[in-house]
């Protein structure tokens, strides 16, 4: 009986601004991180970046980015803090997907699915 | 130039442009594009890689305050999300095809319109005409209009609503910006929501927006690491303060100069577009 009575949107919102602002926190200590590191063993120049290459395939897949922060490389632990940033709306999406449950709300189950479907498609298949 | 220096002055910039971006109410994409390939030399394709983190953590930020306010409406926003997802991809994938000065250029518009858009005098013109599609998808609400009464609101113009919010989307996954100045037209001038709904519920969408372009800009190699570090960070600690002063801000003629530079740095674009220097 109390379940479907106190998930009310005002409830959802609060926690997905609960998350909202832990992620962005998580993302930003880690890229801070990731940054004091790489700026300690870049004693050189600055990098060019007037012309465009494609970053280089370490820092373009999520495997390689995880191997790459178990070696402590300062780059692929900025890039993992990005990573935790743009899991942060997927995340989101997902939370209002058990807030629509609770409440029992099927079509907004449903919308919220497609979004986080489309989502997901994006961040592992799309090319 | 050091790369420390490099950073230390990419931090500065970009917390001016989140100043900047939070304060005229545009977004920090919008500014720290122009600022990173005018100022910087950086190529736009680095550059909206950069804008669109930034984009991701200043919506994400901002949430928890809106959240209190009661305004956002997470039904609205996640129907429209469906477009502006739907968007993103068709934007990004054109990012990775269309030549450099067709983007600086089509940003340039965006920045003039924006700047207009920032002006413009915006007022609530509410129905409570029962629209039929918005009554089955429960595109309505109410908000907070006193301390004691609260004001009821329904979408109106669903169809031409999520038409343009997928336009909102397809300029967000092109250009790596939020796109806030088109999700107005579409929320407060299609589908008649209120002012403070709207605004809202855009911040809300944002970062789902962006996230839907990310994969594809980290696959084509677009987040440049040592080049989004400082920006991300810049522009985030720039918008929060910005949003601070915000409230406390009389803010008219701000907006004003605001609109100004951003006039400014559009044109620019268009003109180093055209000219093949961009």
């Amino acid at each position: 009986m109390n379940a479907p009575t106190t998930w009310n949107d005002q409830r959802i919102e609060t926690w997905v601004g609960v998350l909202l602002r832990t992620g962005v926190m998580l993302a930003a200590a880690i890229v801070l991180t990731g940054g004091i590191l790489y700026l300690a063993h870049t004693p050189g120049p600055r990098p060019d970046y007037s012309h465009f290459h494609a970053e280089p395939l370490q820092f373009t897949q999520f495997t390689s980015i995880l191997h790459g922060v178990a070696t402590l490389n300062p780059e692929s632990i900025i890039m993992l803090g990005l990573l935790v940033l743009i899991a942060t709306p997927v995340a989101r999406v997902l939370m209002c997907i058990v807030g629509f449950l609770f409440e029992r709300d099927r079509l907004y189950v449903a919308i919220s699915a497609i979004v986080l479907a489309i989502l997901l498609y994006s961040l592992f298949f799309y090319r | 130039m050091t790369a420390l220096e490099f950073s230390l002055i990419l931090l500065v910039s970009s917390l001016a442009a989140g100043l900047l971006g939070a304060l005229s109410g545009l977004g920090g994409g919008v500014v720290i594009v122009p600022v990173l390939t005018i100022l910087f030399h950086v190529d736009i394709h680095y550059a909206i890689g950069a804008s669109l983190v930034s984009v991701i953590a200043t919506s994400s930020g901002a949430a928890a305050a809106y959240v209190r306010e009661g305004f956002s409406n997470i039904r609205i926003g996640m129907f429209l999300e469906i477009a502006t997802t739907l968007g993103a991809l068709l934007g990004a994938w054109l990012t990775t095809r269309v030549p450099t000065h067709s983007i600086g250029f089509i940003f340039g518009l965006v920045l003039l319109y924006s700047a207009y858009a920032s002006l413009k005098k915006r007022r609530d013109a509410l129905t409570q005409q029962p629209d039929p599609l918005a009554l089955r998808l429960k595109l309505k609400g109410s908000f907070p209009s006193t301390s004691t009464t609260h004001q009821d609101y329904i979408a109106q113009r669903v169809p031409a609503g999520f038409g343009l919010m997928t336009v909102a989307g397809t300029l967000s996954g092109l250009l790596g910006i939020g796109s806030g100045a088109v999700k107005v037209i579409a929320m407060d001038q299609a589908m008649r929501l209120p002012f403070k709904v709207s605004t809202t519920t855009s911040n809300f969408m944002i970062g789902v927006t962006a996230a839907a372009s990310a994969g594809l800009y980290l696959r084509s190699g677009y987040l440049a690491p040592a080049l989004v570090m400082p920006v991300m960070l810049g522009v985030l600690l720039g918008s929060l303060i910005g949003s601070r002063l915000l409230v406390k801000a009389q803010v008219r003629t701000l907006k004003i100069v605001f609109a100004l530079v951003i006039f400014a740095l559009g044109a620019e674009m268009i003109v180093n577009s055209l000219r093949g220097t961009l």
